[in-house]
């Protein structure tokens, strides 16, 4: 079987800072995939080549076997990829439930009217919002626009979902909404890769976890293993975040 | 050869022009589209002081610089500040000055042919022959384009050579951390406005020392303008002056060896190869 | 975006009847009052065209001149050759080319380049079609004789502004339409939802194209003698720009309140100071920007929504107009 998503020797350079250095790793169907590392350490910008905001400078990246790095970012979603982002995007000018059917209209699936509506109504309920649909996102909380980009991304039907930092800024009782969120999600089988800076969740959500630091990947494997490689902890412990 | 000459003594003053430009919009952000008019306005003045008071054209840059530096810090304290003040983001900024530029660029032209009317007009000054290589040019087309060079290289030396300058190159990489390290951003751009105004009218002044100009024509040197900044990259002193080259030599060549007719598609030529193949600039770096 | 509400129905049918009452106007005068009338009507086809694409983007073109000049061309050239309705039909192809190749060429970069391109684009063809005119023909202009007066252009300008209304209207109903509103929301969530920016604005400035010609062709036979200098006249983009500015470009019919004052302003200005033409549109330059930013239609909501504030204290806080 072919993997979901394969990065091979992936390489983003900008001039002479090398943001993302030869990573190459693979996410299985179906697997929820913690990518992590210090503050800098190029997790965003691997999820920016992912998803087409940035073309690699070098290296592929193949979504079921079809390489898309090269391919601009619409084309990406197309195929299957879709994404949250770091500092939360919503369209402020449409309510809830147009911002959802955005994923719909556009994304993979590619509905119209009504289906694209319906579709909408249901990832809303999903993400807890479902009484809401109608409100401007401009007037409302934090969280509450996070779950709104998580609806609209799911709202494609991805083959491969990004979280970049989703769970970021969330309060304890929201945090624990939101991880069994996402647990839901993986359990439905829904292949996920998750930059997250939140060590409980990734732990007790992620099947295996990819760990960068300046820009290399420098370890990957099972959860606790990884966590407790000597490398990792010294790349975490000269971070004042960890 | 003598087209390659001819186009380089015509890149002279199209190269202030740019950087005057370039100093308007990689500084002040402000995308000048009355820059032609500043131009304009300048070969009146040169004209109406030569004709009236015999004033020497080089003379008369010593008149015209300051007062365009004057105007131009005017315009810009007055009626571009403000803008820059209310914009929320670069892209209201940018409609917001090229919509008031229009405003200016008419209005100059309109009072322009209020006072001056609408004919072509040029005078004789320095009409000599002078030999480069063994073909004869027009002493004043060499006289206007040594005079660009120097004044060109004074602004390259105040930009990379003196403090003021450094301030100015820092407001244009990024204003925001100008800011930071206790530069007046606000000043800085004011004055690159002015000093920016003041190369066109340099230029302007050069230029109607050979060529016959009119009122209306302000618009096609804008053009040109923007095509060199957009060529050289924004804010690039050595790509303007290399872009003017350019520019220069392919209109020369285009105008004496197929037609007059299409220089303005030369130009668009470049503009079309720059927007395919280079949208950063010949020395930019690819956007990140 | 899928059955028509019945306020949707309203505004139709209301749009249907004003277009109805506009068309009986030559049964009343043929003179002067028809003669600006044309103007007027040309001037509403020409702004909600601009306001079509650069409503929703904000990207200033300039290009209008360059269309309206080659519909007028199409007209002059096929005339005496092929029948009148085809000659629309050429001139909207080939708006709609030229459209696509600006837009090709400059609506994958940025904005800016974008205006630059516009800004001398009609310049450029100009000298183009002057050019081949000196190299291939001996005459510098080109004469239309039909049987059209007064009269037809400005039934047929009007359905073309109806036209325009109407796609304008299907548009923001289509997935393009959608498309447009997120892309002015946000145009990198755009992009990664799936949205083919570039070509939507593409598509967009091609259909506005399109009908631009169209208007340049429809007025062709008002000529009689077209010269390149008068159907690639670059004061046809400018007064565009400031018309559909003055309106307001947030509502679709918002140019329409810019058109009919500005139309009969210039009129006047033209014929009794030619000479401040200029200053006149350099000043209404100004005044958008520094008066009325968002246009007539724009101070008008405001009003209203402080109107309604103030009778309804309780109601939700409106947006703060900028």
């Amino acid at each position: 079987m072919t993997a979901a998503l394969s990065i091979r020797a992936a390489r983003k350079a900008f001039g002479g800072l090398v943001a993302v250095n030869d990573v190459s790793f693979e996410v299985k169907q179906g697997e929820l995939l913690g990518l992590i590392g210090p503050n800098g350490s190029g997790k965003t910008t691997m999820l920016n080549l992912i998803s087409g905001a940035l073309p690699p400078t070098a290296g592929e990246i193949l979504l079921d076997g079809k390489r898309i790095s090269g391919l601009p970012a619409h084309a990406i979603a197309r195929q299957g990829v879709s994404r949250t982002f770091q500092l939360v995007r919503v369209l402020p000018s449409l309510d809830a439930e147009e911002n959802v059917m955005s994923g719909a209209v556009f994304g993979r699936v590619r509905l119209w009217g009504e289906d694209a509506r319906r579709i909408a109504r249901v990832l809303l309920d999903r993400v807890g919002l479902g009484d809401r649909a109608h409100m401007p996102v401009a007037a409302m909380t934090y969280i509450d626009q996070k779950r709104v980009e998580l609806a609209r991304a799911l709202a494609a039907d991805p083959r491969v979902l990004l979280l970049d930092e989703w769970l970021a800024g969330l309060n304890p009782s929201e945090l624990q909404i939101g991880i069994s969120l996402i647990d839901e999600l993986h359990r439905e089988g829904r292949t996920i890769v998750m930059v997250e800076h939140v060590m409980d969740a990734i732990r007790s959500l992620c099947d295996r976890c990819v760990v960068m630091s300046s820009g290399r990947m420098i370890a990957e494997g099972g959860v606790s293993e990884t966590l407790s490689d000597p490398e990792v902890v010294r790349a975490y412990l000269g971070d004042d975040d960890a | 050869m003598n087209i390659i000459v001819t186009g380089i003594l015509l890149s002279g003053t199209y190269a202030l022009v740019a950087l005057g430009l370039t100093l308007q919009y990689g500084v002040a952000r402000i995308m000048n589209l009355g820059n032609g008019e500043t131009l304009v306005a300048a070969c009146f003045v040169a004209f109406w002081l030569y004709t009236g008071f015999s004033i020497n054209p080089l003379v008369g840059l010593l008149i015209i610089a300051p007062a365009a530096f004057a105007i131009n810090w005017g315009i810009y304290a007055v009626a571009l500040q403000p803008l820059v003040k209310r914009a929320k983001n670069r892209g209201q900024l940018e409609v917001d000055s090229i919509l008031a530029t229009f405003g200016l660029l008419f209005l100059m032209q309109g009072l322009m042919i209020l006072f001056f009317g609408g004919e072509y007009r040029s005078y004789t000054f320095l009409a000599e022959r002078f030999e480069i290589f063994g073909n004869a040019y027009g002493l004043n087309r060499v006289v206007a384009f040594v005079a660009a060079a120097i004044i060109a290289a004074g602004l390259w030396f105040f930009l990379y050579r003196t403090r003021q300058g450094t301030a100015l190159r820092a407001v244009a990489v990024d204003p925001t951390s100008a800011n930071l390290v206790a530069i007046d951003v606000a000043r800085t751009a004011a004055f690159a406005f002015a000093l920016g105004g003041a190369l066109t009218a340099c230029g302007g002044a050069l230029l109607s020392t050979f060529y016959t100009f009119n009122a209306s024509m302000g618009v096609v040197f804008t053009m040109k303008a923007l095509i060199i900044v957009i060529m050289g990259g924004v804010g690039d002193v050595r790509g303007a002056v290399l872009a003017a080259l350019i520019l220069g030599i392919s209109e020369t060549f285009v105008a004496s060896v197929i037609d007059p007719g299409l220089t303005l598609a030369a130009t668009y030529g470049l503009f079309i190869l720059v927007l395919l193949f280079r949208p950063q600039g010949i020395f930019g770096r690819a956007p990140t | 975006m899928m059955g028509l509400t019945p306020q949707e129905t309203k505004s139709l049918g209301l749009g249907a009847l004003l277009i109805a009452l506009a068309a009986l106007l030559p049964l009343f005068d043929d003179g002067f009052y028809l003669s600006i009338s044309v103007n007027i009507v040309l001037y509403a086809a020409l702004c909600t065209s601009w306001a079509l694409f650069s409503g929703p983007t904000h990207y200033v073109s300039l290009a209008t001149a360059a269309f309206y000049g080659l519909g007028t061309y199409s007209v002059g050239l096929g005339i005496e050759l092929l029948p009148y309705p085809l000659l629309l039909l050429i001139a909207a192809a080939i708006g709609a080319v030229m459209a696509g190749l600006v837009g090709a060429a400059t609506l994958r970069i940025s904005g800016v380049y974008f205006v630059i391109f516009t800004f001398g684009l009609a310049e450029l063809v100009r000298q183009l079609v002057t050019w081949t005119q000196t190299k291939f023909s001996t005459a510098m202009g080109l004469y239309v004789f039909t049987e059209m007066t007064e009269s037809h252009i400005y039934w047929m300008l009007l359905a073309l502004t109806g036209a325009v209304f109407l796609t304008s209207f299907l548009i923001a109903r289509s997935r393009l339409g959608f498309a447009m509103t997120v892309i002015g929301n946000d145009e990198t969530v755009a992009r990664h939802v799936g949205i083919d920016t570039a070509r939507s604005k593409i598509i967009l400035f091609m259909i506005s194209g399109a009908f631009i010609a169209i208007a340049g062709a429809i007025t062709a036979p008002r000529y009689i003698y077209i010269e390149p200098p008068s159907a690639f006249n670059p004061m046809i983009s400018f007064l565009v720009v400031i018309m559909a500015l003055l309106g307001g470009t947030k509502r679709l019919w918002g140019p329409l309140v810019g058109v009919i004052p500005f139309t009969i302003v210039m009129d006047f200005i033209s014929s009794n100071f030619p000479n401040h033409t200029m200053i006149v549109v350099g000043l209404a330059f100004l005044a958008i920007v520094y008066l009325i930013p968002h246009g007539v239609t724009g101070l008008l909501e405001n009003a209203q929504a402080r109107w309604t504030k103030r009778s309804a204290p309780a109601a939700v806080a409106e947006e703060k107009p900028a």
